[in-house]
């Protein structure tokens, strides 16, 4: 596979054709969470719900445990992973927050003081990561 | 003939059409994001076009990812407003202009961009939000909308280049239309964000104030600007910026800024705004003004 260069760009995962293939059931289950029936079907037995789509296991598992960065390595794209926040009955924001390793509160505050400098985050191989 | 009498520039942030629902625009977090906006309201009510042509990108509402159009024009009569996973917003349906939104797809496909046809679709906050911000809180939209979806979604997004081209194309395809119609241009999304992932909530305002400068200045700075400096500058979110040059080409040559707004933060996002009259029609108007 060809190393893309937004590889380089550290705590980002580039929703690319690859990831988008990988990830395909994975982003076609969380569009079903817009169906308010849907949301409950899930909610009441997650995995039962989550059989219906065929994902791996792995997949699976990290949709229960809302383990957010895992499941954008996995190909799903944060936009839908959005409806799994929601249905959860959280914000936006929460799940950024999460993403980051951060409380809502502690990223709400960084934001107001006029977001993440770019300064430290543009190279993995300036970071040391790779 | 319609005419494109004007571009605006603004972010869509869903927070915002939320904080304007909830009747929150009097809040301290939000009440300079509203004010910043009053001069876009003020700007409609005096040019009162006839016409909007709304670049905006869907998030994974009206299409889900059995197909991915790169540019989809809206054809139909009307669009509904779409439930994004917490209840549809409470603004008027949004009603199209079909036969005059069939002939941008016609002109366009000839000058060889391939538009995805689309007869029936919702609409989320990245139309919406932009006309509550531009329009306020109507019982029925001032003006009639032909949305033009782009995907920004999966990477890639069109080049910059490619959409300040459709931009071109699609100021032809207007110029070429038989009816006396004000047309504005939106190109919405950004500024710098992002949304995923450890990196999330980066903001980058010098990359976007020198975006805001060049849109009048520099325009072919902008449009050389390659899709990685987009993700790893001012966020992997900012690509929506591209959606930007589609409204930039659409206005011919020469542009007045005639207004400016920008704030950090609405939710995660840089918020920027910009109202772009055309030279003709600015020229116009100044003369109006000294008569």
């Amino acid at each position: 596979m060809k190393i893309e260069e937004y590889e380089d760009i550290p705590g980002t995962t580039v929703f690319d054709a690859q990831r988008a293939r990988k990830g395909y059931h994975i982003n076609q289950f969380l569009y079903s969470l817009m169906k308010d029936e849907n949301r409950k079907a899930f909610l009441a037995d997650e995995h039962k719900y989550l059989l219906g789509y065929p994902m791996s296991e792995e997949a699976r598992q990290a949709v229960m445990k809302r383990d957010w960065n895992r499941l954008l390595e996995l190909g799903a794209v944060s936009y839908a992973l959005a409806k799994l926040a929601f249905t959860d009955g959280h914000s936006y924001q929460y799940m950024a927050a999460e993403m980051t390793g951060m409380t809502q509160q502690q990223y709400a505050d960084m934001m107001i003081h006029g977001g993440r400098s770019v300064e430290g985050w543009r190279s993995k191989r300036e970071r040391g990561e790779a | 003939m319609a005419k494109i009498i004007a571009g605006i520039g603004t972010s869509h942030t869903p927070a915002i059409g939320a904080a304007l629902d909830l009747g929150k625009t009097a809040e301290p977090y939000w009440a300079p994001v509203f004010q910043g906006y009053a001069p876009c309201q003020q700007w409609m009510e005096e040019n009162k076009p006839d016409v909007v042509i709304m670049v905006y990108n869907d998030h994974v509402n009206a299409f889900d990812f059995k197909i991915i159009p790169t540019f989809a024009i809206g054809c139909g009569d009307e669009f509904a407003i779409a439930d994004e996973g917490w209840g549809a917003r409470p603004v008027p349906v949004v009603r199209g202009y079909p036969e005059f939104a069939s002939h941008l797809v016609q002109s366009l496909v000839l000058d060889e961009f391939d538009i995805t046809i689309v007869n029936e679709m919702q609409v989320d906050h990245g139309l919406t939000v932009p006309m509550s911000l531009a329009f306020g809180q109507p019982k029925q939209w001032p003006v009639k909308v032909i949305p033009l979806a782009v995907n920004v979604i999966q990477y890639p997004a069109p080049t910059g280049n490619r959409c300040y081209n459709l931009g071109k194309a699609i100021k032809k395809a207007v110029e070429a239309w038989d009816e006396d119609l004000k047309v504005v241009i939106f190109g919405t999304g950004g500024m710098s964000h992002q949304i995923q992932g450890p990196r999330a909530g980066l903001i980058n305002t010098p990359f976007d104030t020198a975006f805001l400068d060049d849109l009048s200045r520099d325009p072919k700075r902008l449009v050389n600007i390659p899709p990685i400096e987009y993700l790893r500058e001012a966020g992997n979110e900012a690509i929506e910026l591209v959606m930007w040059l589609i409204m930039r080409g659409a206005l011919g040559d020469k542009v007045d800024e005639v207004y400016r707004f920008y704030h950090v933060p609405a939710s995660s996002t840089g918020v920027g705004h910009i109202i772009l009259e055309t030279g003709e029609y600015h020229r116009q108007r100044q003369g109006k003004a000294a008569a």
